[in-house]
């Protein structure tokens, strides 16, 4: 009964039930050219749930300028699993009700592998005004597949008010600045019962962000550039050896092995943590919480110097199954013009693709924290690149969450890992 | 009618169920007509779909070809390889996530068996107020399930009320035995009610002349619970655990919202099986499902056939037992 | 001494009662509790929210979100599905507990197979025939596949509590010169009523909470459920948990199931009199 019909997440078990039947039979055409974008008329735009109500104005907007080629919203449910599984679905039983796709960064492999999602046209979009690494979460074996619509990175908050009161003069850049900075200020009376530093660490997504910066912010990496997994290394070992001693010592707080963003966000507001790893999201609640003009935003901390993010963010792209292709892409080039990712910065906080959006002076004004952001956008290494994401995540969330359980020393966690991943990549 | 209220009042040894009457042509026409449309929307909306699945489960996931880096556009067919690879390579997980799913199974059934049984028991005694405090008692049930897993996630947060209450700092969504008592304490106070519910019910068509009868035999409170009410309502007992079983072997979502994927702890095999649909392997998913599938077909299977007399007819106990109390 | 231990047993189920009702609402209580919080204050575990604020009713009830237009859909859904289980299960159980025929045993174990396999493998092959047939965004597509989880209940349930009747009461009926059918209807149904109303009410609570069906075969927001609904909330940022409105939703989709079930205990009491009076 409920159990079953609530399940949520299960969609897609069903979807490959009609694989067999509905297999199309132009197998094997290779690395085809972008394919051509013919058709006007409605169109369909499908993405979660529309946070702030910025992106029907928008919407309306198109639909005034373009009365026979309307685009319909179609809102999926929030939980970004969910959004993933109904656009498979849609793409399995090969239907034209979805056109524009909003996809999450790290699926855009998966989706172009699968050919889910048609190869665009380079020369359409202003990829050129945009953060190169925010455009390389959209290319597939250096295929463009999608159009960055919008970015996101992690940036270290701390507290501004007790790090003045310890003596600290600026906000660290290595991970041992962090922890001497930390055991200055638990010093203070007022820092009683404090913890040192908070990410994400609960078994899911968050960790693997979580994870891979600590990596790469060691000199190491998860995966290469052609998406081969190479993490058994002395480097990554550094990263994740970071977060491991800083669970065992207390520096990360024990019960930080539940949090996700939202846990952290609220240590951080309460005063319980010093420091904490979180997207910008957190800025402007911060700003209402008690700890209200009591903190700032750097750079993510490193091994030997700032560290680097991973990138969040969503792209846009056509889904094959669809009509109406034309209209599509002028419908992308229209929703990722930097004119309305500036709207939806300034209405909706979403932090844009263009460059130039995170020096202008009247943003800046309006998010203290843009400059701060580009910085760990520009420095950001992408998640692993690599069509089994799904697979490849679960390996890494289930190694790492071991590591920092002391379920496992990091050496073997990482060698574990690497064999891990190897065969998620070669499946 | 060709009833014969005599031969069905004969003794019923355990052993081939008696007929309750003759089998006549026109019964069965009758009983085609009746049972027909039944089967005919079940046909539709299940079995189609179920010999799909089975199908697919022969099939193996698709491949990339490094060439041109795409996905192949079908499915290798792999007869029983999917099934191989469950029991072999992925053969520990497999059991981890049996042994939980039947843990669960097993160990919430029985709570919400006895606390369901308990429910339905004061809530049959006639008191005031009687209406709401039935109402009040569904309203676990009535809670949409994945509600009920973030709330309870909310109560089990390490700074939720759950830690608040007992004083503790209980760590409930890591890995470990209290992973699976969250798991359990909410599976239990979200169905309990379903139990209740069902039993009450089949209390509430007990005459009250039967438990009269008892009084002035001067059978004792508890004599009567285990001699007369009990078997009355046992088969609506039988059925409410029946489905809440069938229902408990495919939990999901519970300990996916709750705890979170691949939490070995609490790992079921619908949480299997949707793993690896979500990584488009829907060949090995749907080997999963099947294997589930029979699992809990032998179950309900055991179920039929165990106590099919009193699910299914043939005894008729029950029935004679309040015959012969009240004559 | 009578009357004593009849007082201690009076006060032994006011306890049992107390303790029930604080087992199953207490969890419940928390939900209205963090519903009534203000957004910042989601993480507070005091007992009484303070300030009490409705700004999560308030965004349920945004009139962007259709929470009301999804409640309505809800209502249709599960209510068809259930009228439409219970007439169909009723001939079934009828069969089942009053005639004899062959294969009794092997349909009965067909039905209730049939309710085994899980719904997400019958939600794709659903979805592609519906495409097919044009029935996307409409309530027959939501209501069909429901009854593969609603039939089977409905009809195991019916039966038994169709087996629970004594069959001397319909022979009784039908010497008086009532039709089979006049019986049925007469004798029987009124009788059983606890039992057919509970489980109307279970069907209902299984179509009202169901959730993938539903999500799958609409694409349009006016056609959506309330479930549906629900799994879009969003907070202000996508990292932001919605929780307060959320559980201010749960407890919107769980109180008209209550408020329905205290109108059918009526019917249920009348049922059972009624019953009584033959």
């Amino acid at each position: 009964m409920t159990t079953r019909t609530t399940s949520r997440a299960a969609v897609i078990t069903a979807a490959g039930l009609l694989l067999t039947a509905c297999g199309s039979s132009d197998g094997g055409s290779g690395q085809a050219g972008p394919p051509s974008f013919e058709g006007r008329g409605p169109i369909t735009y499908v993405a979660g749930k529309d946070t702030t109500g910025t992106v029907q104005p928008m919407l309306d907007r198109w639909n005034a300028a373009h009365p026979k080629e309307k685009v319909t919203f179609i809102q999926l449910p929030t939980d970004a699993d969910a959004q993933r599984q109904q656009m498979i679905q849609n793409a399995e039983t090969k239907s034209d009700a979805y056109t524009v796709l909003s996809l999450d960064v790290v699926w855009t492999s998966e989706f172009a592998a699968h050919r889910w999602i048609d190869r665009l046209p380079d020369k359409r979009f202003p990829l050129g005004k945009m953060l190169k690494p925010v455009v390389e979460t959209a290319r597939y074996r250096g295929g463009l597949y999608a159009v960055p619509a919008s970015s996101d990175g992690g940036m270290l908050y701390y507290r501004t008010d007790l790090l003045k009161k310890a003596g600290v003069a600026a906000p660290p850049r290595t991970w041992d600045e962090m922890t001497a900075a930390c055991a200055e200020v638990r010093k203070l009376p007022e820092a009683k019962g404090m913890s040192c530093y908070a990410g994400q660490f609960q078994k899911y997504e968050g960790l693997t962000v979580n994870f891979a910066e600590a990596v790469n912010s060691a000199g190491g990496t998860v995966a290469d550039a052609a998406g081969k997994p190479d993490v058994d290394t002395p480097e990554a070992r550094k990263g994740l050896d970071f977060l491991v001693r800083s669970f065992r010592d207390g520096t990360i707080p024990k019960k930080a092995i539940t949090y996700q963003e939202e846990d952290g966000r609220q240590a951080f507001q309460s005063g319980k943590v010093l420091f904490l790893r979180n997207w910008p999201y957190v800025y402007s609640l911060a700003q209402k919480s008690g700890v209200k003009g009591k903190f700032a935003v750097a750079p993510l901390p490193g091994l030997n110097g700032p560290g680097s993010s991973s990138l969040g963010g969503h792209n846009m792209a056509v889904s094959t199954t669809a009509k109406n292709k034309a209209t599509a892409l002028d419908f992308i080039e229209f929703m990722t013009n930097e004119k309305n990712t500036r709207t939806l910065l300034e209405d909706a906080s979403v932090a844009p693709p263009y460059a130039a959006l995170y020096d202008d002076r009247q943003l800046i004004g309006q998010y203290p924290y843009l400059p701060v952001l580009k910085e760990s956008i520009v420095r950001a290494v992408p998640r692993p690149r690599v069509v089994p994401y799904g697979d490849v995540t679960a390996a890494v969330q289930q190694e790492a969450y071991a590591a920092l359980n002391g379920d496992k020393n990091s050496a073997q966690a990482l060698r574990d890992l690497q064999k891990a991943l190897s065969k998620a990549v070669a499946r | 009618m060709t009833e014969a209220p005599a031969q069905s009042e004969a003794p019923t040894p355990a052993g081939p169920p008696v007929r309750r009457g003759r089998a006549s042509a026109g019964a069965g026409r009758l009983a085609a007509l009746l049972v027909s449309p039944t089967l005919l929307v079940l046909t539709v909306v299940v079995l189609y779909p179920t010999l799909m699945a089975l199908k697919e489960s022969l099939y193996g996931a698709k491949g990339l070809d490094p060439a041109t880096g795409f996905i192949s556009d079908t499915e290798p067919f792999v007869g029983l390889g999917n099934y191989a690879e469950i029991f072999g390579d992925a053969g520990a997980r497999f059991w981890n996530a049996f042994w939980n799913t039947t843990f669960f199974t097993v160990v919430t059934v029985g709570l919400e068996t006895v606390i369901g049984v308990a429910m339905a028991l004061i809530m049959h005694k006639a008191f005031k107020g009687r209406g709401l405090v039935r109402a009040g008692i569904l309203v676990p049930w009535a809670v949409p399930t994945a509600i009920s897993g973030l709330l309870w996630r909310w109560i089990f947060n390490s700074d939720g009320v759950a830690n608040a209450l007992l004083g503790q700092q209980i760590l409930w969504t890591t890995e470990g035995v209290h992973a699976k008592v969250a798991v359990i304490v909410a599976e239990v106070w979200k169905t309990a009610p379903f139990i209740g519910l069902l039993v009450l019910a089949g209390l509430q068509v007990i005459p009250t002349e039967v438990y009269e009868a008892a009084r002035m035999d001067g059978a004792r409170a508890a004599r009567r619970f285990w001699h007369i009410t009990l078997p009355l309502v046992k088969p609506a007992l039988l059925v409410a655990v029946l489905f809440r079983c069938m229902d408990a072997l495919r939990m999901f979502d519970l300990p996916y919202i709750l705890v979170g994927a691949q939490k070995h702890s609490v790992e079921t095999l619908s949480m299997l099986a949707q793993n690896e649909a979500s990584n488009v392997r829907f060949g090995p998913a749907s080997a999963y499902a099947v294997i589930l599938f029979l699992y809990v077909f032998l179950i309900a299977l055991a179920f039929v056939r165990l106590l099919g007399a009193d699910l299914v007819g043939g005894g008729r106990a029950g029935r004679r037992r309040r015959t012969e109390v009240t004559a | 001494m009578t009357t004593l231990t009849a007082k201690w047993r009076g006060g032994l189920v006011y306890a049992g009662v107390v303790a029930v009702v604080a087992y199953c609402l207490a969890p419940f209580y928390w939900m209205l509790v963090s519903s009534l919080r203000r957004t910042g204050d989601i993480f507070d575990t005091s007992l009484v929210p303070s300030p009490l604020s409705f700004e999560n009713y308030r965004a349920v009830f945004d009139p962007a979100q259709g929470f009301g237009r999804a409640l309505f859909n809800s209502l249709v859904v599960a209510g068809i599905t259930t009228v439409l289980a219970l007439v169909l299960a009723t001939f079934t159980a009828y069969a089942m507990a009053r005639l004899e025929f062959r294969g009794k045993r092997l349909i009965l174990t067909l039905i209730i197979a049939t309710s085994m396999f899980p719904v997400v493998s019958i939600v794709v092959p659903l979805l592609k025939l519906f495409t097919d047939i044009g029935w996307i965004n409409t309530y027959r597509s939501m209501i069909v596949p429901s009854m593969s989880f609603a039939l089977p209940l409905a009809v195991w349930n019916l039966t038994t509590f169709f087996r629970q009747m004594p069959d001397e009461l319909e022979h009784a009926a039908m010497v008086d010169g009532c039709t089979r059918g006049q019986a049925f209807r007469k004798v029987i149904v009124p009788l059983a009523a606890p039992g057919i109303f509970t489980t109307a009410i279970i069907t209902f609570i299984a179509a009202w909470n169901e959730f993938l069906i539903a999500l799958s075969m609409t694409n349009r927001p006016g056609m959506q459920t309330a479930t549906v609904a629900i799994s879009k909330f969003t907070g202000a940022t996508t990292y932001e948990t919605p929780f307060g409105s959320q559980m201010a939703a749960g407890v919107l989709v769980t109180v008209p199931l209550v408020v329905m079930v205290l109108l059918f205990q009526r019917r249920i009491v009348a049922g059972l009199t009624a019953g009584a009076a033959k």
